[in-house]
């Protein structure tokens, strides 16, 4: 069959040409033993207890950005979500939205990513949808992923988890992701060392969990931040929930780069970060357990949950104030001057 | 920021000593939308002693834009041909008949700039569009309009021009001076807008009102530095000009920039919100570079627009409330609907009390528990 160097409308036509698509881009990159079967569905094994499935669409522009990619982005967003609950990931399913046109090559790049980001997390492509739409109908490419995971007998989560005393641990620098993003769109000419956290977490969450700390709740805060994940943390436990700004890790290049755009670095969204929620005499053991893993080095302890039930979030100010963290309205607007 | 605490509790005992000396509580007023997002960011409010206050003036470039100069961007916008490229803080700012971001859902061409000469080159690459480039703003982005048109004329450009409501900041002050209800102490002068005008500028003030200005940066601690000043200036009953910010303020400014100003811009009267039109506030293009203004080229005149019922942005942004007194805040008047412009702009009074909450009403967790 002919080499072929765009997508055409014909390889989501379930033909020969599909075919040909499928073996030579996707599943030369992430067939494993179940792909293999050819079946309508991916076939696993069951295990005794909770199942947890999750679902998510990334149709990120630009495709690729420093330190990521949308299929980098595709398989660590599912795989984060199945984490932040506790579940091991037992497979994924993906889907892909091309446009008529899309290059041979970009499509490469994103399998390759997709397969590397899924070696990195230990997980399968376990079953999957192409189609391809005319031109101008999407943006280039998109990507959707389902996961399911298995949930360990016995772990409990959640905002009814949370306890006065509690600890609020984060596994590195905040903001990364959102910015990365930002300037390879609106500067794509500028030269930035600011890089997308994007990463698969279930290691980093399995090594925690492992360290029998006590895990009330845990969260990845994507795309309003860290302020709306704690002013839903407070708002939904009913606690007043303490954060130091000191503590907040925020690399200086990304908390200028911020500043520049008239952006909130707590605002703005992440990729490869998990706030976790830990009992007050495990904190430190949680600490360890993040740091001693790669995607953790850089973890602190932020902030606090109190008893006071306003279910408000309150920052302590690096300059001694204090204020209000409410969560983000909606999408951020660079300021003029 | 390192040393920030050691200077921070410096500055609080400073600002705490002079407050104690004050006879009545003294409100004063920073003009610089950057110095209200940074106060409020840092709960700058919640550390002020309880008879000191900081209010925010007429510094946000988007609130003091006029309705009718609103309308005029959005109807420059949905002109056949014309990509209308704006910063974005202009896009949702709502006019008579609905905001830019409202015109572009029904089909304009709005763009969103980070530089203006983005907008020039844009109109290079597109020589069958129209490129307006509304620019708003104080002495810190009119060079950088002025740049603008100076590039396109080097260019040649024929299919761009600028559609400016530029104000100057000093004539503001003084109509706001002039008016003896307001009830400020002294004047938190901007950092940035200082860089172009130097700190001498603001000399007027003191010497034909006895008006306390300090010149402060946007740090907490160089804030916090600056309300110190004028504390002791109002404790003391001294007057003075101070900069607090040398280390970026020059007392001559940018003579540069100001230069580039006044070859592309000439004074002119200026319709602020809230203080109405007032001489000398605002800057028309020159005559020499007349091809370059959109309200010529197509024929635009603002209409005089009513500012919507019920807002007060106006006595917001000139101290004579806070956002909170407004009925409209918090329910008529959102940042995901807003009202007035102060609202919308992330640089807005409104907004930021809305976003960071007044910090001034948070009572610590120790005190809340009991």
């Amino acid at each position: 069959m002919k080499a072929f160097d765009h997508i055409l409308m014909a390889h989501g036509g379930g033909g020969q040409l599909m075919d040909q698509l499928l073996n030579e881009v996707v599943r030369a990159r992430v067939g494993n033993e179940i792909l293999a079967q050819g079946m309508d569905s991916g076939i696993l094994q069951t295990p005794a207890g909770r199942l947890a499935i999750t679902l998510d669409g990334y149709v990120v522009t630009p495709p690729f950005f420093p330190g990521g990619d949308i299929g980098r982005l595709a398989i660590s967003g599912t795989v984060n979500d199945l984490a932040v609950c506790g579940a091991r990931p037992l497979g994924i399913a993906l889907g892909l939205i091309m446009a008529e046109g899309l290059e041979r090559s970009i499509l490469e790049r994103v399998m390759d990513s997709i397969a590397a980001t899924a070696r990195e997390a230990n997980v399968k492509v376990v079953t999957g949808d192409t189609k391809v739409v005319g031109r101008g109908q999407c943006d280039g490419l998109y990507v959707t992923t389902a996961g399911i995971g298995e949930v360990p007998a016995g772990l409990i989560l959640g905002h009814a988890e949370v306890r006065t005393g509690d600890k609020i641990l984060i596994n590195g620098f905040i903001a990364d992701h959102g910015l990365a993003v930002m300037l390879a769109r609106e500067m794509p000419h500028l030269t930035t060392p600011i890089r997308s956290d994007a990463a698969p977490l279930n290691g980093l969450i399995e090594q925690v969990l492992e360290s029998h700390a006590k895990v009330r709740f845990m969260r990845d805060p994507t795309r309003a931040g860290i302020s709306g994940l704690l002013a839903d943390l407070a708002r939904a436990s009913r606690r007043r929930v303490v954060i130091e700004e000191e503590c907040l890790p925020v690399r200086r290049e990304t908390r200028h780069a911020a500043e520049m755009l008239g952006l909130d670095v707590m605002e703005v969204a992440n990729e490869g970060k998990v706030v976790m929620v830990v009992a007050d005499e495990d904190a430190g053991k949680a600490l360890t357990a993040m740091r001693s893993h790669p995607l953790g080095k850089d973890a602190a302890i932020i902030g606090e949950v109190t008893d006071v039930t306003d279910g408000l979030c309150e920052l302590h100010t690096t300059s001694g104030g204090r204020r209000v963290v409410q969560k983000p309205l909606g999408e951020q607007l660079p300021r003029i001057c | 920021m390192s040393s920030g605490r050691t200077t921070i509790s410096e500055v609080t005992g400073r600002l705490g000593a002079a407050a104690v000396r004050l006879r009545a509580p003294a409100a004063f007023m920073e003009v610089c939308g950057t110095h209200t997002v940074s106060a409020f960011r840092c709960g700058l409010h919640s550390m002020l002693p309880a008879n000191v206050k900081l209010l925010s003036g007429p510094g946000c470039p988007v609130c003091v834009t006029a309705q009718g100069d609103i309308d005029l961007m959005v109807q420059a916008a949905e002109l056949p041909g014309v990509t209308f490229c704006t910063y974005g803080d202009m896009l949702k700012v709502p006019g008579t008949h609905g905001s830019l971001d409202a015109a572009r859902g029904r089909g304009a061409d709005v763009k969103i700039i980070y530089s203006t000469l983005d907008a020039v080159k844009w109109a290079a690459d597109h020589p069958k569009q129209h490129v307006v480039l509304g620019a708003v703003g104080f002495e810190t982005t009119t060079p950088a309009t002025a740049a603008a048109i100076l590039e396109a004329d080097r260019r040649r450009l024929s299919n761009f021009s600028v559609l400016a409501s530029h104000k100057v900041l000093l004539p503001a002050l003084r109509a706001l001076l002039d008016d003896r209800q307001i009830q400020i102490a002294g004047l938190l002068c901007p950092g940035h807008a200082s860089v172009i005008l130097g700190s001498e500028a603001f000399r007027p003030l003191v010497d034909d009102y006895g008006f306390p200005c300090v010149v402060a940066g946007f740090e907490p601690e160089q804030m916090l530095a600056g309300i110190a000043r004028l504390t002791e200036m109002v404790a003391t009953g001294r007057p003075e000009l101070d900069n607090v910010y040398r280390q970026v303020v020059k007392p001559e400014g940018n003579p540069l920039a100001r230069r580039i100003i006044a070859n592309v811009f000439e004074p002119a009267p200026a319709n602020w919100r809230a203080l109405g039109v007032i001489p000398g506030s605002g800057l028309a293009i020159r005559p020499q570079f007349s091809r370059f203004d959109a309200t010529l080229r197509f024929e635009l005149v603002a209409k005089d627009a009513p500012e919507p019922a019920g807002c007060r942005c106006g006595q917001v942004i000139t101290g004579r409330c806070t956002p909170a007194d407004c009925g409209l805040f918090g329910t008529r008047c959102t940042p995901m609907d807003p009202v007035g412009p102060c609202m919308v702009s992330s640089e807005g009074s409104c907004a930021a009390w809305f976003k960071y909450g007044p910090s001034v009403a948070v009572q610590p967790a120790q005190e809340a528990m009991r």
